[in-house]
């Protein structure tokens, strides 16, 4: 159950290193304070479960938004209604966002390629808008769900008195905010990553590189692909949803905005700008993003003029006057340049980068005998459009 | 028209196609008997892809059914028909571009042990050592051994054609339908093909083979079937073929 190939364990190790260490490493990039660091482990959650889905078998969906909604008000209702356990409220969102995956895929995975993905889009769209209306007795609406010092909170009150001020969510009396609160969070992102890995190295993880591959083909050699698609969409969505549960577990309230199907096409950009089919690729893609959106959107003119401040002063002005466009409210033109320059020079997203960049180093190494075999290798390559 | 006799695998009974206005398939009755090859001729358009198309469940029959060991195919999924043992390679080859070789092979033997659903994520794919030894051993019969980690988008066009074969007959199938398995081969590619089919056959495996190139069809074939405008024009053995006139007629109208 818990042995993997090799190559996948160093993998994973690595990567464990990597996320265990994030409050240290990412000081020098000011983006090491807890709020922040959550939404890494958070967001590259998401990443890894919509990968499983977008990167495996190819099906682009635009609901995850909605997975991530019902997950975060599962959690805040477990909340209120019962205790402020994160591993209770986890549960719930698992089982809701579970369920509601269940039920939306079945109904889009009856269409695939861009109906799908319009099929997908109409239901995150209707699921945001009646977060709004018909549901906001569950919602809360505009307002969004928040604790109340009235909630019930039946198991925990149990064991405690009613406080005179709002309980966080606590796993047996360790925080889930601040840095505690991020190494839990970075524990279900690991435990979230083994099992994406598992997946991609198994018989299963196989049948779903084939239907995207050639589906029909997958039919042809016997395999009935609907019930692959399914499991494979619900798994995706209980990613989806554990990651909103986080969300609220360590900010106990709960919007619709979060379903909004901008929300789903920040994922996409998420995946494709790291590199999709890869299990690292979503995650430096999240993070990448996400930093624009906290740290570089924050960036104004003094901070460039800081930073540019070892230019002649004319020409200081006018670098800044430039750059400025690039950083604070304009980051999104930034990030819009990058994903362009990614999706036009790297189709494989920064992954493919790394992987170039690695082969040029071995290249170098072995200079000379590799050369004609790689040639080779070129030239059938640019054989696989036919067909 | 001999009917059903014991030993047919397959029966195509009195089988219709319209697209439209088009007849493409008018009808078509054909028996094929179990360890023979049975080849269908015919000009380009004649419906002989449309045919194979309907056994494997890919286009539902206007009207008629196809019958294998006395169960009815027609109605059933692609899927279905496949796991009752129908295996088919297509005129282009349908393959998966973007895994291995070996990959490729190895998620047919899948198929057939596992059958059409089965989720499987506690083992990892490198211990599935029995599937991926029968892979290797095909591959290896079928010289694509020194291919097995190449993607199989990068193979060539024979190879690839090669390697589809490979997929279907990892899954002993009960009948294997082949759509003009040599089209756009060289002559010495050919004749290795044509090689490679007699060992398959020798195996008493059924076989259906669509072809164009007579060579082909006189060096495997037990039987011919004639198809012209959608209608078997005659049927009979490779020999009587070559004789007879009307088949003359239709491939002479053709060249025209
Ligand atoms: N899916 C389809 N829709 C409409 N017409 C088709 C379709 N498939 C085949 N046809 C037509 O049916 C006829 C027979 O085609 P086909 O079976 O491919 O011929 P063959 O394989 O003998 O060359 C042709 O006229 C072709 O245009
Ligand atoms: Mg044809």
């Amino acid at each position: 159950m818990f042995n993997i190939p090799k190559k996948d364990a160093i993998t994973f190790v690595l990567f464990a290193i990597v996320v265990l260490t994030m409050p240290i490493w990412l000081t020098p990039f000011g983006a090491s304070y807890p709020a922040l660091l959550q939404k890494f482990a958070i967001y590259a959650l998401l990443a890894v479960g919509y990968n499983l889905l977008f990167g495996l078998t190819g099906y682009l969906s635009f609901g995850h938004a909605a997975f991530l909604g019902v997950g975060s008000y599962a959690a805040v209702w477990s909340f209120k209604l019962l205790s402020m356990n994160p591993v209770l409220a986890l549960s719930f969102a698992i089982l809701f966002s579970g369920i509601f995956a269940l039920a939306i895929g079945y109904i889009s995975l009856r269409r695939s390629g861009i109906y799908f993905s319009i099929l997908t889009l109409a239901f995150a769209q209707m699921s945001y808008k009646l977060a709004y209306s018909v549901l906001s007795p569950i919602t809360h609406g505009e307002t969004g769900l928040q604790l109340t010092l009235q909630d019930p909170r039946a198991i925990d009150l149990m064991f405690i008195e009613r406080g005179s001020s709002l309980p966080t969510s606590n796993l047996f009396g360790i925080s889930m905010s601040g840095y505690s609160g991020f190494y839990f969070t970075a524990i279900i992102l690991l435990i979230g990553f083994f099992i994406a890995q598992k997946i991609t190295s198994s018989p299963f993880g196989m049948m779903l590189k084939g239907i995207k591959s050639n589906e029909n083909r997958m039919n042809y050699t016997g395999f009935n692909t609907k019930p692959y698609m399914l499991t494979v969409f619900v798994i995706s969505g209980i990613y989806a949803g554990v990651a909103g549960g986080l969300l609220s577990i360590t900010d106990p309230l709960a919007g619709a905005e979060r379903m909004q199907w901008t929300a789903s096409g920040e994922l996409v950009l998420m995946t494709i700008l790291g590199g999709v089919g890869t299990l690292i690729g979503p995650v430096i893609g999240a993070w990448l993003i996400k930093y624009f959106e906290n740290i570089f959107s924050a960036w104004n003119e003094s901070v460039l003029h800081g930073f540019f401040a070892f230019l002649p002063d004319g020409f200081e002005d006018i670098v800044v006057t430039i750059s400025s466009k690039f950083v604070g409210e304009g980051w999104h033109l930034t990030l819009g340049l990058m994903f362009v320059l990614v999706v036009v020079f790297l189709p494989g997203g920064i992954m493919e980068g790394a992987r170039r960049i690695g082969t040029m180093f071995k290249n170098n190494k072995d200079k000379k005998p590799k050369q004609t075999s790689d040639s080779e290798k070129q030239s059938s390559d640019s054989e696989k459009g036919e067909g | 028209m001999a009917k059903a006799s014991e030993n047919v695998v397959l029966h195509v009974a009195d089988v219709h196609k319209t697209f439209g206005g088009l007849h493409a398939l008018s009808d078509v009755d054909l028996s094929i008997e179990e360890a023979k090859t049975h080849a269908i001729i015919g000009p380009n358009g004649a419906g002989k892809s449309t045919l194979l198309n309907i056994i494997v469940g890919l286009l539902p029959p206007t009207r008629g059914a196809v019958v294998l060991d006395g169960e009815v195919l027609t109605g059933k999924k692609p899927h279905e028909i496949n796991q009752m043992g129908v295996a088919r390679v297509f005129q282009t080859p349908e393959i998966f571009i973007d895994l291995s070789v070996i990959d490729n092979v190895m998620v047919s033997a899948f198929a057939k042990r596992d059958g059409a659903f089965k989720l499987r994520f506690s083992k990892s794919l490198e211990s599935e050592k029995e599937i991926n030894q029968r892979a290797v051993k095909i591959l290896t019969e079928f010289g694509l051994d020194d291919k097995m980690e190449e993607h199989a988008g990068s193979l060539s066009r024979g190879h690839k054609r090669r390697l589809e074969l490979a997929m279907c007959l990892i899954q002993q199938p009960r009948i294997l339908l082949l759509d003009e398995p040599t089209a756009g081969m060289s002559r010495h590619d050919t004749n290795t093909t044509i090689d490679l089919l007699k060992d398959i056959k020798a195996t008493g495996m059924t076989i259906v083979i669509i072809e164009h190139d007579m060579h082909v069809v006189f060096s495997l074939a037990d039987k011919v079937s004639v198809l012209a405008g959608g209608r078997i024009i005659a049927e009979g053995t490779p020999d009587e073929m070559r004789a007879s006139t009307i088949v003359k007629k239709a491939y002479l109208g053709e060249a025209s």
